[in-house]
């Protein structure tokens, strides 16, 4: 059953069809070889040097795209996926190099190249677009000209190559390009930059397209776009496609095949669809099941986590890659390499003992539950108007909102939609305008921080996107716990220290991890500390802003049950901004849905997953690209966020929004209606006509 | 773009009027007798006092003040105290020299620099960015008077290539000039060549490894091509920022090179100025370094605005 492959026979996908490879010899005069692979890797090994040790970072990656077909590679920061995604390039960082095996594109091992070669081969053969596409192109170049050089390269003149970028950009959907060439990218949006990129990648017809986390960072509308956009493409061009992602729905939503990554390995490869509903891995099932996925709450089940963490780059790996983190290890796996088992209909899986996945127990799951309360904070017409170059910029327009004893408010909304400006007025960091009012526990809070009682200020706490941020880099843990318990709580010497004590051992930091610096810490547990410390003065409140999205998917299960379990033990509430729907769902009570500042729809988690939607809440949530492969329609919007400094008549999401109604809801200000009870919806359309308008694609 | 040059010209008023009125006070209240300094030890009394009232040194500090301010103000700088002549005719020449020799070094070292750091950052952490990392350690931690009397000794004085001593004859055409301020040129260029080359390197290094490079990499232009057209750009800004700052610099740190090499420049004026306390010329100096560090620094600020559309960005918004 176990065979290694034997190094010259690809895997060889069925689905690249006649009509495929005629797209992808269109226009080259290369006889497109049915059999040979777009790209190919043997047993690639790549070392990074690290003080002069060469360090393992891929240990003998293998796997082969047909051309036409899109391939996804998957897993958790450090396991050597993108280190993949550059090696098919050739692109290494200054001390990265290939030590053995080989990189074949569309026949030809660019390993043996020389420079010219390389060079020739980045600029007709293969492209690739970034993540972060702000940063990947020259902030002084005007985009137009960054565009032209793609097609200088191939060596067409001017003119021509300026028609071709124009042409190009009109491939990409981008409106006016004319206009789009003239500007500096720091006058685009993310997505329109990365539109620009996927041109310049286009421009050469590229055999193999590889894709580095394109959707990164950008807006779950705006991502919806471009993986729309891709999709598309991929069709015209016939180009093969690597796509690397940690979210595991863009690569299901994307992708024919995926292979998962750990430690430099490929331990799991197969049609998308079968590996994420049927993994054969350990590692893969323990990654599925540490998503919050198909609508699972925090009432129901605590998340799965992988215990321990993955190994320290280059270490020494003479058995299963995996086996420090696996339920299933056996002597087996702890002295022989694992083995590539062939599961048959494409799939393969490195593992000792496949015929157990069956029974590898979901860890012992804690339902949460905590009842609600009395009112904590009340928010009522909170607005808050910044001043920018004399003009007013209104970034939170009349704020109503409530917050109940344990309960956990999740705010969502696209970036400039207000989130963090609404937190940040809670916290009394921005001071509202006046006119608006704030309590907590019935007292009346003070606008500014400044003017807040120490009381006050140890009911409410924040936890950020960025553990770092929150960290002095040069204290120890245990200083920094120290001097937030005595800040908050005023506690003297020995009570603070039994305090931190306390803490530490709530937020499962061991006396070890007290006498580290955060520095010296992994993400999630920077992260902790940031919790913890948060949580030095039993607050009332916690505002949680993103604080999973810079983590690794089972880091960040580890970290929401943290916080769920807190929450039932303290009854602390919580505000918890994110963009990752799936994670809203499971840990939020109720809903905020945010546009321009301004609150379009609010109810419970059910309300408002289960429908009916606001039309942006509804957009938002078809926009999301599920690992389960749910069929949903997206519902496309259109334009971009407009400026708050000059926001839309009428409804401000009318230019946007696939349901408006001409006449109405241009000029005349939505009602507030109420679909059921203590779900609200700001718009003109009744909520019955809502519900049958949606058929709700999006409940679970 | 010119509500900020003005905004900034302004700013660059009020620090001169700050640093004139600094050195005014100074001078001022001094517990020193500047007529009796001025004279000398054995001058008549009655020298003494008519000196003083001739120059009004007697009157209120205000009033002296008021005076001074309008002098400047009408660009009528008045005479100098110590020579009794127009205080502008003993600066002008001085100040041209000094210039002379200023672009000289700057001429000099600017190219080479600006390669030597472009060099080093594209062939980083081999032996020839070693080597030009350390020349340029080594040559700006000797102070320029030291290289300068080096170069004096070694070039003017052994071999004979060039002028030891800086002062030309009058009537000496502007080629025939570069023989004699060609090594005092040369210390100054050696002391500025370590600062600038290293911008030129860490600016290069930084633009060489960012994500818009290998964007240019991936397109397939050439190593060339990646340098000249996408990293140059961006690697220029703190190049440029020393380089301004750097002559302003080269006019004060001129003083030793100008006395090594015997070279009549500002800052034997200045030198002198301070001995005598000679306010007067003293004013108009400091006010005439104080410009050339404004006006080269504002320079420095609108090319990289030019160079960097972000940049211009955030002047607009200054």
């Amino acid at each position: 059953m176990s065979t290694e492959p034997s190094p010259g026979v690809p895997y060889l996908p069925p689905r690249a069809t006649a009509a495929d490879r005629a797209a992808a010899g269109a226009g080259a005069t290369v006889d497109v070889d049915e059999r040979r692979p777009a790209l190919q890797l043997e047993d690639l090994q790549v070392a990074y040097a690290v003080r002069g040790i060469d360090r393992i970072v891929l240990r003998g990656v293998s796997f082969s795209i047909a051309p036409g077909e899109a391939f996804g590679l998957v897993g958790e920061s450090g396991c050597g996926k993108s280190t993949t995604a550059y090696a098919a390039l050739r692109y290494l960082p200054r001390n990265g190099r290939i030590t053995s095996g080989h990189i074949r594109v569309d026949g030809n091992d660019i390993t043996t190249f020389d420079k010219e070669q390389l060079r020739r081969f980045r600029a007709e053969e293969a492209s690739m677009v970034y993540q972060d596409p702000g940063s990947s192109l020259n902030p002084t170049i005007k985009v137009g000209k960054q565009l032209v050089e793609s097609f200088l390269v191939l060596g067409q003149s001017k003119p021509a190559a300026r028609a071709n970028a124009l042409q190009a950009l009109n491939r990409v959907q981008i409106a006016d390009p004319a206009r789009v060439m003239d500007r500096y990218p720091h006058q685009l949006s993310g997505g329109m930059l990365q539109r620009v990129v996927i041109a310049m990648a286009l421009a050469c017809d590229p055999k193999l397209l590889v894709l580095d986390e394109p959707t990164t960072g950008l807006d779950a509308t705006v991502e919806a776009e471009v993986l729309d956009l891709v999709r598309t493409l991929r069709n015209e061009t016939g180009a093969a496609i690597l796509l690397i992602a940690h979210n595991l729905g863009v690569i299901r939503s994307m992708c024919d095949r995926v292979g998962v990554m750990y430690a430099g390995k490929i331990v799991e490869e197969g049609p998308a669809a079968k590996v994420f509903d049927d993994p054969q891995h350990p590692y893969t099932v323990g990654l599925l099941r540490s998503l919050p996925r198909q609508g699972r709450r925090k009432g129901q089940h605590s998340l799965a986590t992988i215990p321990g963490t993955l190994p320290v780059l280059g270490a020494d790996l003479p058995t299963c890659v995996f086996i420090d983190r696996c339920s299933l290890a056996s002597d087996l796996c702890r002295s022989q390499e694992a083995p590539l088992v062939d599961l048959g209909g494409g799939r393969t899986t490195r593992c000792h003992h496949p015929d157990l996945i069956g029974t590898m127990l979901e860890a012992e799951s804690t339902r949460v539950v905590v009842s609600q309360g009395e009112t904590v904070l009340t928010i009522a017409g909170v607005s808050k108007t910044f001043r920018q170059a004399g003009h007013s910029v209104p970034a939170l327009v009349g704020i109503d909102l409530s917050l109940a004893d344990g309960e956990t408010l999740g705010l969502v909304g696209e970036s400039g939609s207000g989130k963090s400006t609404l937190a940040k007025a809670i916290l009394g960091v921005h001071a509202p305008d006046l006119g608006g009012e704030m309590t907590l526990d019935q007292h009346q809070l003070a606008s500014r921080i400044g003017n807040r009682s120490t009381d006050d200020i140890r009911a409410m706490q924040i936890i950020f996107q960025n553990p770092d941020s929150a960290l002095n880099a040069s204290w120890t843990v245990r200083r920094i716990l120290k001097r937030s318990v005595r800040k908050l709580t005023g506690a003297n010497s020995v009570d603070s220290d039994a305090r931190v004590a306390t803490l530490a051992d709530h937020l499962r930091l061991s006396p070890r991890h007290l006498d580290m610096k955060p520095s010296q810490l992994s993400g999630g547990l920077k992260q902790r500390v940031a919790i913890a410390r948060a949580f030095a003065g039993d607050p009332r409140i916690v505002v949680c802003d993103e604080p999973t999205s810079a983590l690794d998917v089972s880091v960040q299960a580890a970290i929401l049950n943290l916080l769920a379990e807190l929450q039932s033990e303290q009854r602390t509430s919580y505000v918890f901004i994110s963009h990752d729907l799936g994670v809203v769902r499971y840990l939020a009570d109720r809903i905020a849905v945010m546009y321009l500042g301004r609150i379009m729809e609010v109810g419970s988690t059910d309300d408002i997953f289960g429908g009916p939607h606001h039309p942006y809440t509804e957009a938002l949530l078809s926009a999301v690209p599920s690992v389960d492969g749910e069929p949903s329609t997206r519902i496309k919007l259109e334009g971009e966020i407009p400026s708050p400094a000059n926001p839309p008549s009428g409804c401000v999401f009318h230019p946007r929004c696939p349901r408006r109604i001409d006449g109405v809801c241009n000029s005349i200000e939505p009602p507030i209606i109420e679909a059921s009870l203590g779900h609200i919806i700001r718009c003109h359309i009744p909520a019955e006509q809502l519900r049958e308008l949606q058929q709700s694609p999006a409940s679970g | 773009m010119l509500r900020y040059i003005l905004k900034r010209v302004a700013l660059s008023l009020i620090t001169l009027w700050l640093l004139v009125t600094i050195v005014f006070l100074m001078v001022s209240l001094l517990p020193s007798d500047i007529a009796r300094n001025i004279l000398g030890n054995t001058a008549p009394e009655a020298s003494v006092i008519a000196f003083r009232e001739e120059f009004g040194l007697t009157d209120p500090l205000l009033q002296q003040y008021g005076r001074l301010m309008k002098s400047l103000v009408t660009f009528d700088f008045g005479q100098s105290w110590s020579t009794k002549r127009p205080v502008w005719g003993m600066i002008s020449a001085p100040l041209l020299r000094s210039t002379k020799l200023a672009a000289l070094a700057l001429i000099l070292t600017t190219p080479i620099s600006i390669a030597a750091g472009l060099i080093a950052a594209k062939y980083r952490d081999t032996r020839i960015d070693r080597a030009i990392v350390l020349t340029g350690l080594a040559t700006s931690s000797i102070p320029e008077f030291v290289t300068g009397a080096l170069l004096a000794v070694v070039f003017g004085v052994q071999l004979g290539w060039f002028e030891s001593v800086a002062t030309f004859p009058p009537g000496t055409s502007l080629i025939g000039q570069l023989d004699y301020l060609l090594l005092p040129a040369s210390a100054m260029a050696i002391v500025y060549f370590g600062y600038i080359a290293r911008m030129m390197r860490s600016g290069t290094i930084r633009a060489l490894e960012s994500d818009y490079t290998r964007t240019a990499t991936m397109k397939g232009l050439t190593g060339g091509q990646v340098m000249w057209r996408h990293a140059l750009r961006n690697s220029l800004a703190p190049t440029i920022t020393v380089v301004s700052v750097q002559i302003g610099y080269l006019f004060g740190g001129i003083v030793g090179v100008e006395l090594v090499y015997n070279y009549p420049g500002l800052s034997r004026v200045i030198l002198d100025a301070v001995k005598d306390l000679d306010l007067p010329v003293l004013q108009v100096a400091v006010i005439i370094v104080g410009a050339i560090y404004m006006i080269t620094t504002l320079l420095a600020d609108l090319v990289i605005a030019w160079l960097n559309p972000r940049a211009r960005l955030e002047l607009g918004q200054q």
